[in-house]
């Protein structure tokens, strides 16, 4: 997928929301989905299982309208978290423009978070893109649960982001840190996009 | 009935930015070129975008570069109403011809097409007769022509046929600048970041957008202080925003975002992020494509750079590219005056290949036939010289060693048969000699049929550029001249441009100009101007060396006796001099007997020359041996003088 045609004059942008199974990727979708206005979205594909796991992948695409004089649209994906599912997420990674990494902010989900990571790096990789290219930003989500549960915002930042990418602690059930974090990795793929060197 | 246009709304009050940039520049070329570059231009957008103001700019600024233009602004409603009160007043063809001859015509409101047939078909008949007369037609609607419901298909496509263009709701950026140009114009200043705050929010048009401004400015009289940020928001009923969370480490926000605003907030985050990311390079190389595209040139070269990931100078580029479209039509210009069917060849309009178009170019330049030579036939030191000439020769020597400084125009006149034709392209001969010498030399007849040539061709421009680029301009026979008022017109004004250009001008003509009849006074004034050099009967001692010369050419040996009888023959021009050589030379031969006196004697005065039944004829023609005609200038110069011919004839 390539980011901008400059014949349609439209920039796309693919946005893949990535990590651990219940670390709330769907969650900020349906956040994004309740707040663009109805004219702005198309439908939301959503595939999940009776128990609420995505089983396939979301998919929401948000129609910003003409932004300086391109038709702007973003598509968000998610990818399933299981482990078992990584045919689908490397086939939703394909053709990202950007990667949010959504971790669970849990003590005990810290190994999943970084078993998620390593599998984003390999499933990239798959794809022949460096992880280091790829515009990346890191979600901190279930910030709201007690704290004694949870680890701090610079715990995970020391534990998880190695690539001192920008950051951003969520409760994307409430909505806290989701459009920032939407907005960080806008910037991101946006401003590989000026300074030239092609997404994958 | 029409509207007069608002001078407040020009291009020069109406703020640009990426959203309307496209209209905008369009409706500057239109204005530029009515008629050429996109016609009918059709604008669309929202309410309260703009329309209206680019509409009229339109308008001001054709008006400003062409002040004769009739320009007409009116709604489409207005439209109507005039045409409905034309058809009551029995004047329908009256308001068919009044619009017909609007050389700008802006119809705005065009939506309201919608369920009227008649006038659908009106408007459908008129932009037919504007387009075919190059009249410029710009409408306005709120949607495209497509969605006006209810439109004629062959309106449509007559919409869409030009350049169809929208005007978005303006930026962040734009909507900045729109605020504080308006509240400056208002005489109003807001603390910092208050208009920002305005022009985050998402008003769908600008007018609202202005409506949020003037409770500001309402509010801040009212108050007599200042408003700052915070009581803007309330003033406009906006939520205050919290925090954004930002970058590694950074505190989570005070206080959860929730409101439905989000999406707004972000999308201007956006659309700042992609202005500055995206936009600024490529609206610009997008303008200049649409522009020069819309003029006709290729812009394989921009697009080119719009398929760059990374621009490298792209204003250097755009700047380059420019730079050659105007090269290119610096160079259809010299060519259409040169050859104007080579002009509209599609090498001027591709600036990808300039290398082409300059070798066209000097393809035309070098084969834009050059003026008529000098005729090789008349070497400058086969002209014979003696007293009766000097003066022209003497007068042609030094033309040769500074043409154009010392005798400019130099007459030559004298009678027929004298030698002028010789020396003047003599002349051009010794001056075509010089470096990058283009010497035009031709019998004033020919320049006149030239120029009827070109008249009947329409090329009468690439006529005077090819004598415009003359060195030299040698015209024979400059009594010919007489009556013809055009050519005596264009000689004139080629006359001047030479002269000042320090071109020397030769002419010829069989007495001085001022005898001449049929010249007109301003040619006369210019010919006497320079030297006009007479040429005389020949005196003897030319008559010598030109018999000397004419015999040595046909190897007859020179007897003084023969000479003398010769020279002594009352003949009273070079010319006939010649015949009679000739003349004896061909009865010597005929008769297989030496060339003598006294043949020559019995030839001119006795007895007339046995009829030849074979071999050579006397008609003036000297065939050699081998058949061929030897000197085709011998034509004219070799017919026996009249009462001879006469004879001859009778035989």
């Amino acid at each position: 997928m390539s980011l901008v045609n400059f014949t349609a004059r439209e920039i796309t942008c693919k946005i893949v929301y990535y990590g651990p199974g219940r670390s709330g990727k769907t969650t900020n979708l349906h956040y994004v989905y309740e707040r663009v206005p109805e004219t702005r979205r198309g439908r939301m594909v959503s595939l999940a299982t009776q128990t609420d796991r995505t089983l396939f992948f979301d998919f929401l695409p948000i129609d910003l309208g003409q932004i300086s004089g391109f038709s702007t649209r973003f598509q968000l994906y998610t990818v399933p978290g299981q482990v078992y599912y990584n045919a689908t997420r490397r086939l939703v990674l394909q053709g990202a423009d950007g990667v949010v990494f959504v971790g669970d902010s849990q003590a005990r989900q810290l190994d999943e978070n970084i078993e998620s990571l390593q599998n984003l790096q390999s499933n990239l990789l798959e794809h022949g893109v460096d992880v280091r290219t790829m515009p990346l930003v890191m979600q901190y989500n279930k910030q709201d649960l007690p704290r004694e549960l949870i680890l701090t915002p610079a715990d995970l930042d020391d534990a998880l982001n190695f690539r001192s990418v920008p950051s951003f602690p969520a409760d994307a059930l409430h909505g806290r840190g989701v459009f920032e974090t939407l907005k960080g990795i806008s910037e991101l793929v946006l401003k590989k996009l000026a300074t030239g060197s092609p997404a994958a | 009935m029409t509207t007069t246009l608002n001078p407040r709304f020009t291009f020069e009050t109406f703020v640009v930015g990426a959203a309307n940039r496209l209209a905008v520049t369009a409706g500057r070329t239109v204005a530029e070129n009515p008629g050429s570059a996109y016609n009918p231009l059709f604008i669309y957008s929202g309410s309260g975008l703009g329309k209206t103001h680019v509409l009229m700019a339109v308008g001001h600024a054709a008006k400003a570069i062409a002040a004769q233009l009739n320009i007409e602004y009116l709604t489409l409603d207005e439209y109507v109403e005039a045409f409905h009160a034309a058809i009551a007043a029995g004047q329908g063809d009256a308001f068919r011809r009044r619009f017909q001859n609007v050389d700008v015509l802006l119809v705005d409101d065009v939506q309201f097409l919608t369920n009227r047939k008649e006038m659908q078909a009106e408007l459908l008949r008129l932009t037919e007769a504007l387009q075919q007369s190059g009249h410029q037609i710009v409408l306005a609607s709120d949607r495209p022509p497509a969605e006006i419901a209810d439109l004629d298909e062959r309106l449509i496509s007559r919409f869409s046929g030009g350049l169809v263009v929208d005007m978005g709701i303006p930026d962040y950026e734009t909507r900045v600048a729109i605020l504080r140009r308006k509240a400056e114009e208002r005489g109003s200043s807001f603390q910092p970041g208050v208009l920002e705050t305005v022009a985050k929010l998402e008003y769908p048009n600008v007018r609202e957008l202005m409506g949020a401004l003037n409770r500001l400015i309402a509010f801040q009289a009212v108050n007599d202080m200042p408003i700052n940020e915070e009581a803007a928001r309330k003033v406009l009923g906006i939520p205050g925003t919290g925090d954004e969370g930002r970058g590694k480490g950074a505190p989570p926000p005070a206080t959860p975002a929730s409101s439905g605003d989000e999406f707004s907030q972000f999308l201007s985050d956006v659309t700042v992020t992609v202005g500055k990311a995206v936009e600024a390079w490529r609206a610009r190389v997008a303008e200049a494509v649409m522009r020069w595209e819309g003029e006709g040139y290729r812009t394989g070269r921009l697009e080119k750079l719009l398929e760059q990931e990374t621009p490298a100078a792209v204003d250097d580029a755009i700047a380059a590219y420019v730079q050659d479209v105007e090269r290119l039509k610096a160079l259809e210009t010299e060519v259409a005056v040169l050859d104007p069917q080579a002009a509209g060849e599609k090498v001027f309009r591709d600036p990808d290949h300039m290398d082409q178009a300059e070798a066209a170019a000097a393809k035309v330049r070098a084969g834009a036939a050059p003026p008529p030579a000098p005729s090789g036939a008349f070497p400058f030191d086969s002209f014979v010289v003696g007293d009766s000439n000097d003066v022209a020769r003497n007068a042609a020597r030094d033309v040769i060693s500074k043409p154009g400084k010392k005798y400019n125009p130099l007459v030559i006149v004298g009678r027929s048969g004298l030698g002028k034709t010789h020396l003047l392209n003599a002349i051009g001969l010794e001056l075509a000699k010089k470096k990058n010498a283009v010497v035009a030399c031709l019998s004033t007849q020919q320049f006149v049929d030239e120029l009827i040539a070109a008249i009947d061709g329409n090329r009468v421009d690439w006529w005077r550029a090819r004598y415009r680029r003359a060195t030299a301009l040698l015209l024979d026979d400059i009594q010919l001249l007489a009556g013809k008022e055009r050519t005596q017109e264009e000689l004139f004004n080629l006359f001047n441009q030479l002269v000042d250009a320090d071109r020397q001008l030769i002419f010829t003509a069989p007495a001085h100009p001022n005898t001449l009849e049929g010249l007109e006074e301003r040619i006369v004034s210019r010919l006497e101007g320079g030297l006009v050099a007479e040429i005389s009967d020949p005196d003897k001692e030319l008559r010598r060396n030109v018999l000397e010369r004419l015999l040595t050419n046909q190897r007859v040996p020179i007897e003084p006796a023969l000479l003398d009888y010769l020279a002594d023959r009352p003949i009273d021009s070079v010319r006939s001099l010649t015949g009679i050589v000739q003349r004896v030379v061909e009865a010597a031969a005929a008769q297989d007997a030496p060339v003598t006196a006294g043949l020559a004697r019995d030839v001119l005065e006795g007895a007339p020359p046995p009829r030849r039944t074979t071999g050579l004829r006397t008609s003036g023609i000297v065939v050699s041996s081998a058949g061929g005609v030897r000197s085709r200038e011998k034509m004219v110069w070799d017919w026996p003088a009249s009462g001879d011919r006469v004879i001859e004839d009778l035989r």
